[in-house]
């Protein structure tokens, strides 16, 4: 059977196919071919690794360490480095449930990208990941692994930023990548110093030598390499860039940041525990505190997320953090054990909340869900099987791996007495609890998602008073033109009176120049004429007067009358403002209990995401989304039988790693009967966390603003502290860097380029502040040069 | 008379000159010069592809005689009594497995730098033979230099080097930036060299000689202390100076000013041929000085190399981080891979071995093959800069390489392939030669110096990952540079959102309605990219010439 695993190359080499095929053709075969193709070319990954376990499972337990080389990659001298791979247990435990858990998301993929412009590269990119990740389990040194360590890194952050017209998705990748770059160099320094030790980083080398190499050494290397696994796998000081990975599309965070990449860091420690056996002590008790701190950490801000995803997110920081306190305090096994069956929950939760959203038109919040499970039958089951696993109900699957890791920690007296254990049966008891609310929120009570929210209703309020505001514009309006009125009124008054005055000074001449004539004089009549038409002229004149006045007086009660409509418009909106303050509103802190706020007197202020989602019918996801979930939720029923704690032949998956652990998982010194008091502390405290949370969001016992307090639905800050000293300090380092360019560097560029001919520029070059800054930095140097060369001399 | 005709014979007594070890560096010389000469009496042949052509061949042709030259070597390895390795014209250069790699190297930039010019000439529409045959002229002051083993044949071939790339580098006629970086380019590489000469001067006083073997022995025979003829600060004070002037011409920190502006502003395929052959030329004259004449003072310069070797790194990958111009990025980019090389530099000596067998192989194999890698790489990348540039060289702006993998799918993948090699990405010849100088100065127990390297390996990732990033995604920045700008960028805008109309596309100026891609750019591009893969995959294929340079120079250093 030996030849056989010499195949095992056609593990990752069926994922690479398909990378290769569709980026030659993947825009061509367009949808669904392309996504079927990548669906089949992991299968193929899944089927070579069935092969290779069986393969395995043939050969006596010792001789299951069986390396492939493929090339001999780089050699210098004595130094080579090949390109081999790695069949062991481990590794091939780790390819089963990559490429299952993976081909199933590739399925669910076609039905989830639908429609989606860039639906081949999608799969181009999942492909690409499955190889990559396949490397960074398979791989025989460290080099293979941290190639696919990249690449792995590489494809999430493409993945993340897959919707990349969104800023926010652009930048999580971004953050993803940068936070990742610190746990990377951690990795390189850590392989630095093992081949500086041992001189190889080679697998089979590092096992054959780890106990040469000194204890202090050892312990530096676990630690950059427990450096590398925290930002891989989301731990603290490390795990920011994980909520925000949610950004990309749902299957990705299902495969890539919740099933399989983010184990990788777990998988590390595992594959180099003969590293941490050889480290002091203290390391082992670093991961397991550094697990266990982040398993509770994550888990409470996972109690006040509202985004369906989001919740998923800590909640995955949390269980990686128990996989690390199972690694820390020796338990490999059930690390593997919980990796496997968390890898079949949390991608079943995943996809269950891809299918949600996808029914609910891109639906996030969970307060605006509620009662699916009429709409959603089979997510609503599935995803429900799900919660049972994850809540630690027996006998489903993350009961059994979650109690392994509780007993290992209570066996740890060593690094931690007691407190990891309790810490762990807290965090125990907070899954449940948010995983109870998650379910009540989403699945059960009344169906929210038509609510108003209370964006809409204030938009609908904003609406309104427009309507009012535009009233008293057109009052405003009106009376404007009266004011106007009113002026020409009293216009006219004064035209008038000075009519009459100049009427009244002809009547004065008049009677001046007939007193003055006699009627012998020519002309006496022509004055008479005047005289009499004068005097006739100032009555009428005093007539148009008070006619002009009237018109006054009746203007200035027209703008009376807009006043006082002006004042009624503004009523009106003080009136609604009122109304506006004491309506009610969508609560923050929603319950299954939780009433609609009744908008009927909005209806047609409503906006229109409102009345289009009134149109809209939520529904099951297609076929392609619900097998997957079927298939999983079957696995999370079941994969609890890997590893039975009853007896020990029940131990299939304890005796099946055991070749690849050399011994080091720590032994258990707990009579059974603790085993059994443990088991049954756990299973009461997960029905208790159930109960209470039905209590709180089921009922509607107590008021969820008590127990979701904001600094936990803020994950208590970190991540804007992070971002104000980036923002901050750290932000001005880069500036400062960027301004001694500016304006050392480049200052002389600019000051030549805007000179005009060649001589003037060959005279600008002497200018002060260039010249000046080159010849300081290359005589500086020189100084410093000379200096040390010179004082040898005296050394 | 026969007093007359012996003092005659003596006055002419000319060295053995050894016409066929030389033959790749006279073919060379002789093809630029019949280069100019064909192209000034035949003026038709100035236009078209005749001069390309012809450097090409030719440089093709200096390639074929290497082969020859490695085989030759062979032949005089019993007279010679050390293995593999030739002095000729009078011990004034040596022609080993180093030499012949080297010259490789120079020679290979010289082929496709000859490709990348052809297309941009086209493109600036300068018709120039002059270009070649500077390049050539000054790859022959290259190749000079790998082998020269007399202090005053390497400044000589300092000088032809850079001359010719100081005339080179300010060719743009039309680009006010072009003559900026000659002019800037010129000045302080003049005061180099002046540092370089007077160094040249006081180990001359020093020693009493200017050849390296003798400058090396004359330690060795004075091992119990310095003869009093003499004084040590005058000889530490000459190292210095020599290494001032090679480190300027590396262009390590802090004598780095002038590299970002004369990169910035040289024409895009002089910067290729500078960032590859005269580096490479440079950092083979350091290394012969370093190891085959000042080797009994290594404890005096050796913290020096690494001090240079860090601040490269530390400050060149960190500055590129705040750059926003492509070509400038990428000079602080040659920074942090001249502190790599300079790792290797210092690396050569071995202390501790792992394993059996001498470790100053795993310098000297790390430091030839991170020449030959990183030429490829960066003649590659300064090749897509070149057609990207667009005409008059401008668009060099890291926004204007938004949407590259739209307009231009072949290109932008092929510098994404460039890119990530120069970012050490495994199975790439970027990530071996990374990988080779790190193990390197393991060996070696330069534990900081290796720290260092993988720090600025991770710092500087950052920077090429901004490129390629900016040339596949068209992300958020894209929107609100459209907003903010007007004319250019409606046209970017156009890229990112597809529904925009075609004429809206066609009327404003895109950042690459320019860019076109001709023929023999993209074929050395192609070329450059396919050795990356190549050499990274299958980094054996070039083990044998190395084992050759390590053989020579580790037997030299045991004498």
């Amino acid at each position: 059977m030996e030849q056989v695993l010499d195949a095992a190359w056609l593990i990752p080499a069926s994922p690479l196919l398909g990378f290769v095929l569709l980026v030659l053709f993947g825009r061509k075969m367009g949808e669904p071919f392309a996504g079927i193709l990548a669906t089949l070319a992991s299968l193929g990954a899944f089927i070579a690794s069935v092969v290779m376990f069986f393969g395995l499972r043939s050969l006596p337990a010792a001789e299951r360490f069986h390396i492939q080389t493929l090339f001999e990659w780089i050699s210098s001298g004595s130094f080579s480095v090949d390109a081999g791979l790695l069949v062991d247990p481990l590794s091939i435990t780790m390819c089963l449930f990559i490429t299952g858990v993976g081909t199933l998301i590739h399925l669910y993929s076609i039905g989830y990208m639908h429609g989606d412009e860039n639906f081949s590269k999608f799969f181009i990119y999942l492909n690409l990941f499955i190889t990559s990740m396949l490397l960074l389990v398979l791989g025989d040194n460290l080099l293979l692994t941290f190639l696919g360590w990249e690449g792995v890194g590489a494809c999430s952050y493409l993945l993340i930023s897959f919707w990349f017209t969104d800023e926010g998705n652009a930048s999580a990748g971004k953050k993803a990548f940068v936070t990742n770059r610190v746990g990377d160099f951690g990795f390189m320094l850590a392989s630095f110093l093992v081949f500086v030790s041992i001189g190889s980083i080679n697998y089979d080398d590092i096992v054959a030598h780890a106990g040469d190499i000194s204890s202090n050494t050892a312990t530096l290397i676990v630690v950059l390499f427990l450096l590398a696994a925290t930002g891989k796998s989301a731990q603290l000081p490390l795990f920011v860039w994980l909520p925000d990975a949610m950004a990309g599309p749902t299957p990705v965070s299902a495969l890539i940041h919740a099933a399989t990449m983010v184990t990788s860091g777990v998988f590390l420690l595992t594959r180099l525990n003969p590293l941490l056996a050889a480290a002091d002590v203290w390391t082992s008790g670093l991961i397991a505190w550094v697990g266990a701190i982040t398993a509770l950490f994550a888990a409470t801000i996972a109690v006040a997320q509202n985004d369906i995803k989001k919740v998923l997110a800590y909640s995955t920081i949390s269980q990686l953090g128990y996989l690390f306190l199972a690694v820390g305090v020796g338990g490999y096994v059930a690390a593997i054990f919980h990796m496997i069956t968390h890898a079949f929950f949390k991608a079943l939760l995943f996809l269950g909340s891809g299918s949600v959203i996808h029914g609910l038109h891109d639906e996030q919040d969970m307060r605006r869900m509620g009662g699916l499970q009429k709409l959603m039958p089979v997510t609503a089951f599935t995803f429900i099987i799900g919660w049972l696993a994850i809540a630690g109900v027996p006998p489903f699957a993350g009961f059994w791996s979650k109690d392994e890791i509780l007993l290992y920690a209570w066996n740890a007296d060593g690094i931690g007495g007691k407190g990891l254990w309790v810490i762990g049966l807290i965090t125990a008891l907070l899954t449940a609890f948010y995983m109870t609310r998650q379910v009540i929120l989403t699945f059960w009570g009344r169906t929210r998602f038509f609510d108003a929210t209370s964006e809409e209703i204030d938009l609908a309020w904003d609406a309104r008073l427009a309507g009012v505001g535009a009233d008293v514009a057109t009052a405003q309006e009106a009376r404007e033109k009266v004011l106007a009125g009113v002026d020409k009124a009293h216009d006219d008054v004064a035209k008038k009176t000075d009519a009459l005055a100049k009427a009244e000074e002809k009547l004065t001449e008049a009677s001046a120049a007939l007193a003055a004539s006699t009627e012998a004089d020519d002309g006496h009549d022509k004055l008479v004429k005047a005289f009499d038409k004068a005097t006739k002229a100032v009555p009428k004149a005093e007539e148009a007067i008070t006619k002009a006045e009237d018109k006054v007086t009746a203007a200035v009660a027209a703008v009376a009358d807009a006043d006082d409509a002006i004042k009624v418009a503004h009523g009106r909106g003080s009136e609604l403002e009122s109304e506006r303050a004491l309506a009610p509103k969508p609560p923050e802190y929603v319950t299954a209990r939780t009433e609609a706020v009744d908008v009927s007197d909005l209806d047609d202020a409503m906006p229109a995401s409102y009345r289009d989602r009134q149109e809209y019918h939520p529904h099951e996801s297609p076929l392609t989304m619900t097998l997957p979930l079927i298939v999983l939720a079957g696995l999370a029923v079941v994969a609890g039988g890997l590893n039975l704690p009853f007896t020990s032949d029940l131990h299939f998956l304890g005796h099946w790693l055991e070749p690849s652990l050399f011994g080091n998982e720590a032994h258990l010194t707990s009579p059974s009967s603790t085993k059994w008091a443990l088991a049954v502390i756990a299973i009461t405290v997960g029905l208790v966390a159930i109960a209470a949370a039905f209590a709180v969001y089921l009922r509607g016992r107590r008021d969820p603003a008590t127990i979701e307090a904001r600094t936990l639905a803020h994950g208590w800050f970190v991540d804007e502290s992070y971002a104000n000293f980036f923002g901050g300090p750290g932000r001005r380092f880069f500036d400062l860097l960027a301004w001694f360019d500016r304006s050392v560097v480049d200052g002389g560029v600019k000051g030549v380029a805007t000179s005009a001919t060649g001589v003037g520029r060959l005279f600008q070059l002497l200018q002060p502040g260039f010249v000046r800054s080159y010849g300081a930095m290359l005589t500086l140097g020189s100084v410093v040069t000379m200096a040390w060369f010179l004082g040898r001399m005296f050394l | 008379m026969g007093l007359f005709a012996q003092t005659v014979v003596d006055a002419i007594d000319t060295p053995e000159v050894e016409w066929k070890m030389m033959a790749p560096l006279l073919v060379l010389a002789v093809g630029a010069i019949v280069l100019i000469t064909i192209t000034s009496v035949v003026p038709r042949t100035r236009r078209g592809g005749f001069p390309a052509a012809f450097t090409i061949t030719t440089a093709a042709v200096a390639g074929w005689f290497l082969k020859v030259v490695w085989s030759g070597l062979g032949d005089h390895a019993e007279t010679y009594g050390i293995w593999r390795r030739q002095w000729i014209v009078a011990d004034a250069l040596m022609i080993d497995g180093f030499t012949i790699f080297v010259w490789g190297v120079i020679l290979l930039s010289v082929f496709l730098c000859g490709g990348l010019l052809d297309s941009y000439l086209r493109r600036e529409g300068f018709d120039g033979p002059e270009w070649y045959t500077l390049m050539m002229i000054s790859a022959v002051g290259g190749m000079l230099l790998a082998a020269a083993h007399d202090l005053i044949l390497i400044f000589l071939a300092v000088e032809i080097l850079s001359i010719a790339v100081y005339v080179l580098a300010g060719l743009h006629l039309r680009r006010s930036d072009s003559q900026e970086a000659a002019f800037k380019y010129f000045i302080l590489g003049a005061l180099a060299s002046a540092f370089l000469l007077y160094g040249i001067a006081l180990v001359y006083g020093a020693t009493g000689t200017t050849h390296l073997v003798d400058i090396f022995m004359y330690r060795s025979t004075n091992a119990a202390g310095l003869s009093p003829l003499t004084n040590s600060s005058m000889m530490l004070a000459g190292m210095a100076m020599i290494m001032i002037g090679f480190a300027f011409k590396i262009s390590a920190v802090p004598f780095h000013v002038w590299t970002p502006d004369v990169y910035q502003g040289a024409p895009t395929p002089i910067t290729a041929f500078m960032a590859s052959a005269v580096k490479a030329a440079a950092f083979a004259g350091l290394f012969r000085i370093m190891w085959e004449g000042f080797t009994y003072y290594v404890d005096d310069w050796r913290p020096v190399l690494s001090a240079l070797a860090i601040a490269s790194l530390v400050v060149g990958s960190f500055l590129a981080l705040a750059q926003t111009n492509v070509k400038r990025m990428l000079a602080y980019s040659s920074i942090v891979h001249a502190g790599f090389i300079l790792i290797a530099v210092y690396a050569v000596p071995g202390v501790t071995g792992i394993g059996g067998d001498d470790p100053s192989r795993l310098g000297i194999e790390a430091f030839l093959f991170y020449l030959l890698a990183y030429t490829l790489m960066t003649i590659g990348t300064f090749g897509v800069l070149t057609a990207a540039g667009g005409v008059d060289d401008a668009n060099h702006e890291l926004a204007d390489y938004r949407g590259l993998s739209k307009s231009q799918p072949v290109l932008a993948g092929l510098m994404a392939v460039l890119l990530f090699a120069q970012a050490g990405i495994p199975f790439t010849a970027g990530f071996v030669a990374k990988f080779r100088v790190i193990a390197a100065a393991a060996a070696n127990e330069a534990y900081i110096l290796g720290a260092v390297a993988m720090l600025a390996a991770v710092v500087s990732a950052v920077l090429y990952l901004r490129i390629v990033v900016t040339m596949f995604l068209v992300g958020d920045e894209l929107v609100a540079h459209a907003v903010t700008d007007t004319d250019d960028d409606a046209a970017t805008d156009g890229v990112a959102d597809e529904t925009a109309s075609n004429d809206h596309l066609g009327e404003a100026s895109t950042p690459f309605g320019q860019v076109y891609t001709p023929k023999p750019l993209l074929l050395a591009v192609m070329l450059a990219a396919f050795g990356t893969i190549v050499l990274g995959v299958f980094p054996q294929l070039v083990e044998p010439i190395l084992t050759d340079a390590a053989d020579s120079l580790s037997t030299l250093r045991q004498r």
